[in-house]
């Protein structure tokens, strides 16, 4: 794309447009869900278990409900008695809402007290005594999956061991071959730790039951307000909750990273409590318990193996994974895909044989897994194919910036059918990866890194070449608990030629009032400071899945585009008859019809708009709106390449982040503002587990690190200057050429980081250091390699 | 449970209420007054969504009870905006796209107002030192920093 299309005045794709959600955030104006007040309120707090697994002998609220202010104490017992003390996971799984005789994790719902301020509800939850039974948890999937292991899904009946699913895709046979005949082979076992989004707003909810209208609003921190509407009726149904009768409402939200896609317990809790006492009931979270109970993501344990020839030709890659998903598979992947898209491990390579298969084991830790800013597990299929490309490298003696251009699927390869069954549809990565090593000096650093070798000194480079995959997706395979992952558009264009659009996606800080208003002025020519977008709330807007995975360019920004497209098509008629020429004589450029060879006689968007409720040609239908529900041909495919140069100090261990270059490539790009800062977040996400973030836990299943104390997130002093640049490779399938960025770089910063700390430190005979790379861990090395300084 | 009356000037007005010993001073702004700008993000004063300044300094109100802020000037992200103008930093962290989700905005910008009160010119380093209490999990600070620096900018140039 060379340059915007549009003028500024129109403000279409490829201008920086300053953001218009911005003026009520820099006001303190937003609204988000713990803002909403409704009169008559009342707010609800959690008892939650201290211990990882244990049986409940009692739970007592006499105490709790002499308290002047509390209204009701809500346990298992009571939701049982409505049939509402379990619900289905997005996985299909079961999950507790509230117990009645057994917690499996620590910081498990026990009950929830119901009261007149937070206060009262917060000495309310101390006054619950219940009265434990612990038993001795299982917290290692390894040590789940062994003969001998309690079996702790004693809720399914048959059930004999902890094995959740098994899953596997590509040819284990050929690629079997392929490694026997490999002159190469390279192994290593790659964990990626538990860790959680920790979006800097929790997770709560207001749930408001009207009882005369009998209809219930709930406005709930989701990212997926549509899909929440359709499972509460599916849930609670059998309670007289109609889906007419539901209204969500996703009012703004601060940050979501995928940890605000699952149903949680307190939501329900809130839901039924408020239909049960016939008030408002607010329930916010607090930061420790977001930590500690909401859902994590990643714990993949993984083993991965490259068979290679002597030239350094990849041949075939075989992944196995222990996944743990804790006490339920909460996880929030498409239905068919229980490993999300793990399967985009061959990457940006054309590796002809490879097969990867998965086991998912329960265990006594909270239920998850969500994906942590990227598209369904591609962070861990990225990690280990960036880190066993590296593992190889070393092995041949070889660079791993020219190991990566020699295996490079090649730009004339698209669409690329990979060996686990992706079509790839546009790439160039020889080029992202040669602007990278321009713009940070490879040659000159690693004769820089040659001669600090010499004199003792640490330092090390880092490449990642990464493909991602994200859009979901295609109807024909996905879905999430039978609905299809299409998204939409509703466009209305008023008289006066202004307009407003709705979408069944739902911004979390990315900024779809400014970039989907955007794409509408790119195709219509009404600027896009005259077009208002709303999202969120399922009485107005039009059905969709939500925002997550990096899909709401890839489908809803579609639907938009081809919403205008049918709106271009009426106003062409009307045009023909405003301007009395044929249909088939009239052009369209930017904002208007003209007539082919006299550009003067011309009709532009607001007149066609005006004339569609004013003077519209009988026998059409009157006004001028259009539905579009964008159901996707194929996911797109996002890359880039990303270069970071760390120096350790010798003696402390001390990883210092001197340079990081992002090379992005997303296709064509509608706000180039909100793509940078979009990359810029999805960096320091990628910095923070590479580097800081990990939940940990004892063998008893207690968390050593739940709360912001001592769980480490990255501040402004940890966080880089990232140097970004763009290169365009349009998508082919894609009405406007456009993939999804935003979770690219989570998923690529990891392994150029673990690549540049292991490149420090791989003539000591170091070859993986798994991610939080802590000063520590760098220590612990020195030690072992009898290399402290 | 104890009542305690006080007087605090919040924004310019005085504010006289009866509270609770233990209402934290986050809950008086958001609850009792329905000024929500200011946000709650953790429960251990680390994240600094609810920075206020109380007499110009930068201070997490979860941390401290109301009656603690008696007698005290208060200022909130309600109170930068003054007179249909919006504060430096305001506009600051609009141009420079100093924000994603929107829900740090209020603590970020009131925790750089008394860095550049304190410091009117800060380098780099020193706005990243300065805004080190308060946590974004969007913008990777490096937008932040850039819309601290219009700022000062804007702040020196109109005193000038």
């Amino acid at each position: 794309m060379n340059g915007p299309k549009t003028s500024v005045e129109v403000g279409g794709m490829g201008h920086n447009i300053k953001r218009k959600e911005d003026a009520r955030f820099i006001r303190g104006q937003g609204k988000y869900t713990d803002d909403v007040v409704l009169p008559g309120m009342l707010h609800m707090d959690i008892v939650r278990s201290p211990y990882a697994y244990a049986k409940i002998k009692s739970i007592n609220t006499d105490n709790a409900m002499a308290i002047p202010g509390v209204h009701a104490v809500i346990t298992g017992e009571v939701l049982e008695g409505y049939n509402l003390h379990w619900m289905p996971t997005l996985m299909s799984d079961t999950q507790m809402v509230l117990p009645t005789d057994t917690v499996m994790y620590q910081s498990q719902e026990v009950a929830a007290v119901i009261a007149d301020d937070r206060y009262i509800a917060a000495d309310g939850v101390e006054a619950v005594e219940v009265e434990y039974e612990p038993m001795q948890a299982v917290v290692d999937p390894f040590k789940a999956m062994e003969a001998d292991a309690p079996v702790l899904r004693t809720d399914k009946e048959g059930k004999t061991d902890n094995h959740i699913w098994h899953w596997e895709t590509g040819d284990a046979e050929k690629t079997e071959e392929a490694f026997q005949a490999a002159d190469v082979v390279v192994k290593e076992k790659v964990y990626l730790p538990r860790i959680h989004v920790a979006s800097i707003e929790t997770c709560g909810c207001v749930a408001s039951f009207d009882p005369v209208e009998g209809k219930l609003t709930v406005w709930m921190t989701t990212q997926a307000p549509h899909a929440i509407r359709t499972v509460v009726a599916l849930v609670a149904g059998h309670v007289g909750l109609s889906e007419e009768k539901i209204r969500i409402i996703s009012p703004d939200i601060g940050g979501g990273f995928g940890g605000k896609v699952p149903v949680y317990p307190g939501y329900v809790i809130a839901i039924a409590s408020s239909v049960v006492i016939g008030k408002p009931v607010k329930w916010v979270e607090d930061r420790s318990e977001n930590l500690q109970a909401d859902s994590f993501a990643r714990d993949y344990h993984m083993d991965v193996e490259l068979a290679a020839s002597n030239s350094g030709k990849m041949e075939a890659l075989r992944i196995k994974t222990v996944a743990d998903h804790g006490y339920t598979d909460a996880a929030a992947n498409p239905s068919k895909y229980p490993a999300g898209m793990f399967s985009i491990c061959t990457g940006s390579y054309d590796i002809k044989n490879a097969f990867t298969e998965m086991d998912a084991y329960y265990t006594n830790k909270p239920p998850g897994g969500i994906a942590y800013r990227c598209s369904f597990r591609v962070t861990e299929a990225v990690h280990a194919i960036e880190r066993i490309v590296d593992v190889l490298a070393l092995k041949l003696g070889r660079d791993p910036a020219d190991l990566r251009m020699q295996n490079f699927i090649q730009p004339e390869d698209f669409p690329y059918q990979s060996a686990l069954g992706w079509e790839y549809d546009s790439g160039n990565y020889p080029r992202a990866l040669k602007l990278a090593m321009e713009k940070i000096g490879y040659e000159e650093l690693r004769r820089e890194q040659k001669e600090k070798r010499e004199r003792g000194e640490l330092m090390g480079i880092g490449i990642s070449s990464f493909t991602e995959i994200v859009g979901a997706g295609p109807s024909k395979d996905f879905d999430i608990l039978g609905i299809k992952m299409f998204d939409s558009c509703e466009l209305r264009i008023h008289p006066t030629g202004k307009a407003i659009a709705r979408f069944g996606t739902k911004s979390q800080g990315q900024g779809h009032e400014t970039t989907y208003a955007q794409i509408l002025a790119e195709e219509l020519g009404i600027p896009s400071s005259q077009i208002q977008i709303e999202e969120g709330d399922t009485d107005t807007a039009p059905y969709g899945l939500g925002t997550y995975a990096s899909r709401s360019t890839p489908t809803a920004g579609a639907a938009a585009a081809k919403a205008a497209h049918k709106i271009r098509e009426k106003a062409r008629k009307i045009a023909a008859h405003l301007l009395e020429a044929s249909e088939e004589d009239l052009e369209w450029e930017v904002g208007k019809f003209f007539v082919k060879g006299s550009p003067e006689q011309a009709k532009t968007i607001q007149e066609i708009a005006f004339a569609a409720y004013t003077n519209h040609p009988q026998g059409l239908e009157p006004g001028l709106e259009a539905t579009h529900y964008y159901d996707p041909p194929n996911m797109t495919f996002p890359f880039g390449s990303y270069i970071c140069v760390v120096d350790i100090d010798r003696k402390t261990g001390e990883i210092k982040i001197r340079r990081f270059v992002a090379i992005d490539d997303c296709g064509n790009i509608i706000n180039p503002m909100i793509v940078e800062g979009q990359i810029h977040g999805g960096l320091t996400q990628g910095l923070a587990p590479a580097m800081y973030e990990e939940l940990i836990y004892d063998e008893q299943g207690n968390i050593l690190n739940g709360s912001f104390m001592d769980y480490l997130l990255p501040t402004s002093v940890e966080t880089p200057n990232w140097e970004t640049e763009q290169t365009i490779t349009p998508s082919p399938h894609h009405p406007l050429g456009a993939k999804g960025v935003a979770e690219s770089p989570t998923v690529g910063a990891p392994p150029a980081i673990a690549n540049a700390v292991v490149d420090a430190l791989s003539h000591l005979g170091v070859e993986n250091i798994d991610i939080p790379i802590t000063p520590f861990k760098v220590w612990q090395v020195f030690q072992e390699k009898g290399a402290a300084a | 449970m104890s009542k305690h009356t006080v007087t605090i000037e919040i924004n310019g007005s005085s504010i006289t209420r009866e509270v609770d010993s233990r209402l934290l001073l986050v809950h008086f702004l958001r609850e009792e007054l329905v000024m929500t700008g200011t946000h709650i993000g953790c429960d251990t004063s680390h994240c600094g969504a609810c920075t206020v300044l109380i007499d110009g300094r930068s201070v997490k109100s979860c941390t401290l009870f109301t009656m603690q802020a008696n007698g005290k000037s208060l200022t909130t992200i309600e109170g930068m905006e003054t007179e249909g103008k919006l504060h430096p930093l305001q506009e600051g962290f609009h141009q420079e796209h100093g924000l994603q989700c929107g829900f740090c905005t209020p603590g970020m910008i009131m925790r750089a107002a008394e860095l550049l009160d304190k410091n009117p010119n800060p380098t780099e380093e020193e706005i990243r030192w300065g805004i080190s209490g308060n946590l974004c999990r969007c913008t990777g600070y490096v937008n932040i920093i850039k819309a601290v620096q219009y700022a000062a900018e804007k702040i020196q140039k109109e005193a000038t």
